[in-house]
């Protein structure tokens, strides 16, 4: 079977500085691969190569079968990947019910619909309400999302990403910014709705090493824009020299 | 039923300008012509402004169009309908603003505005320079014009601009209100403001950043060249002072004074903005002075304008009644 998302050979150079090197890599169906490396490792330049936001210096991205190297953010979306960012991304002066109904427009190409109105959409709203009610933002939908708190604000980010029925959904430190004790609740709330909303893989970048513990079923370790390990998780964490590569120099943080 | 907000702000201007020329002297009532084209200008404008979050320096051009297409259609071709002239001046500015927008939209902030600001020079430089093409500094004649195949002949141009057309205008803004009002709460309405928010994040969740732009620039380059035919009508002549680049500042000015962030901002912002000029000139030779100090003063103590003003009053209004 055809990896849902894969590389092969992937490599990203700026002028002399190699951010990346040699990359293959697969993600399957059912999985949730993590990615963990220390600061500079080259993961948000992986991440960035994987949403075709980046043009590769060398190797190649595929998608389900086609390549999509370069592609940029909107041709992914249409296609069926979608990215969640690591430091939030909200629209300010948009309500939770228009951000998610942004992403549902797209996904229901209603974006070039110039004088039908938005409001009166029972199809669109629907979606928006049952988006909303996965992740638990329904008493939140007319709330204008810059009074929303930190947890609201990074949910509805991942939220507006869901709405548009990704297949593949990569989540870039889904947790950051947000308290340790909410840390597990938001995971649990991603996981259990990327299920009911028919993803079928999730890549999840993480600094945290008890979430990636907890919830990846495969981790692929970079340091130094290399592939230092692709190994499920009882491996991986039996191996002491290899989790003090990858989270060593973190300690102090 | 129980009317919202908009409607029954729009219904109540609507009467209020409808009942205007019973109630004012002809003189205020022809200088009730240029509102009608800026605040339809502005409606587009402000799609780009306040909907797109894009700030042109150069929107002067497009109400150039309409003027410079009025004093074809009627100087040089001959023709006599109003209407034909206005889809002839709109056609005409969405072909020029196709290009021009395609080059400016891959741009925001300052340079999408120095780069409109260019194109408006470019196009003021072409207006003045090309004599024997556009009349230069004289400008070209815009020839008086039917409405709906009416002529009004015994009608002067003064009693034409303050009767008929009085009401013909008044039907213009309305129709431009309404498409206007469509477009920014339809779909492609949410896209602009996701992308005005967040440009990247937009782009991830499937908004065509550089095509919405586009559309957007295209549409407010539209409702310029019909503001335009009005100008340029009213006073006969197309002019290339209409295309300096103190027209486009007037019309930021406007869109600043009645509030961007208001459906209605843009209108009360024309109206406030010719009601002010003229009283401020009949007054006082140092009315420029007077009128930068107001826009500082509403840049700095109400940056939503004065519809922001309104929306504050009424809500303190709702308040104490609660």
């Amino acid at each position: 079977m055809t990896p849902l998302l894969e590389t092969r050979g992937l490599g990203k150079a700026y002028g002399p500085f190699r951010a990346l090197e040699n990359v293959t890599m697969t993600v399957n169906e059912q999985e949730l691969v993590s990615v963990v490396g220390p600061n500079g490792a080259g993961k948000t330049t992986l991440v960035n190569l994987l949403t075709g936001l980046l043009k590769p210096s060398e190797g190649e991205v595929r998608f389900m079968g086609a390549d999509i190297a370069g592609i940029g953010p909107v041709a992914l979306a249409e296609r069926g990947l979608a990215r969640a960012f690591q430091l939030i991304q909200i629209f300010p002066k948009l309500t939770t019910a228009e951000t998610i109904a942004a992403a549902v427009v797209s996904r229901q190409n209603k974006r070039w619909r110039l004088f039908s109105s938005l409001s009166a959409d029972g199809e669109v709203n629907a979606r928006v309400r049952e988006v909303a009610d996965i992740f638990g933002l329904t008493h939140r939908l007319d709330t204008v999302t810059a009074a929303l708190s930190q947890g609201e604000k990074k949910l509805l980010d991942v939220a507006s990403a869901f709405a548009l029925d990704p297949k593949v959904i990569l989540l870039d430190e889904p947790t950051s910014g947000v308290a340790t004790a909410d840390k597990h609740g938001i995971m649990q709330t991603l996981i259990a709705a990327a299920k009911q909303a028919g993803v079928k893989a999730i890549v999840l970048v993480e600094h945290d090493m008890d979430l990636v513990a907890a919830y990846s079923s495969r981790i692929i370790a970079l340091s130094a824009g290399q592939v230092l390990a692709d190994l499920p998780p009882d491996r991986f964490f039996s191996d002491p020299h290899l989790i003090e590569t990858v989270i060593g120099k973190r300690r102090g943080h | 039923m129980k009317l919202s907000p908009a409607a029954t702000a729009a219904i109540g201007g609507t009467v209020i300008l409808a009942a205007l020329p019973l109630v004012l002297p002809p003189y205020y009532v022809g200088l009730m012509i240029p509102f009608y084209g800026y605040a339809i200008a502005l409606l587009g404008f402000n799609l780009l402004f306040g909907y797109t979050g894009l700030l042109s320096f150069g929107h002067a051009m497009f109400l150039g169009v309409g003027a410079y297409g009025a004093a074809v259609m009627t100087g040089v071709l001959g023709f006599k309908s109003f209407e034909l002239t206005l889809l002839a001046a709109v056609a005409a500015s969405a072909l020029i603003a196709l290009p021009v927008g395609f080059l400016c939209v891959r741009y925001t902030g300052i340079f999408f505005g120095m780069l409109t600001l260019a194109f408006g020079m470019l196009f003021h430089s072409f207006l003045f320079k090309f004599y024997s093409v556009t009349g230069g500094d004289s400008g070209m004649r815009v020839a008086r014009m039917n409405i709906l195949g009416l002529g009004f002949d015994k009608y002067n141009k003064i009693e034409f601009l303050a009767g008929p057309f009085y009401y013909y205008c008044l039907a213009l803004l309305l129709i431009a209100g309404l498409i206007m009002w469509r477009l920014v709460h339809s779909p492609f309405g949410l896209h602009l403001r996701a992308l005005r928010d967040n440009a990247r994040k937009a782009e991830y969740l499937g908004v065509h950043v550089h095509r919405c732009r586009l559309a957007a620039f295209v549409v407010s380059a539209m409702f310029g060249a019909v503001g335009g035919v009005i100008l340029g009508f009213r006073v006969g002549l197309a002019d290339p002072e209409l295309v300096y680049w103190t027209q486009s500042g007037q019309l930021v000015f406007m869109a600043v004074l009645g509030g961007f962030t208001n459906f209605f901002g843009p209108v009360i912002g024309a109206l406030s903005y010719i009601l002010l000029q003229d009283q401020l000139q009949s007054l006082t030779e140092y009315w420029r002075f007077v009128l930068g100090a107001v826009l500082a003063l509403i840049v700095i103590v109400f940056p939503e304008g004065i519809s922001g003003i309104a929306v504050e009053f009424r809500r303190r209004l709702g308040g104490t009644r609660a």
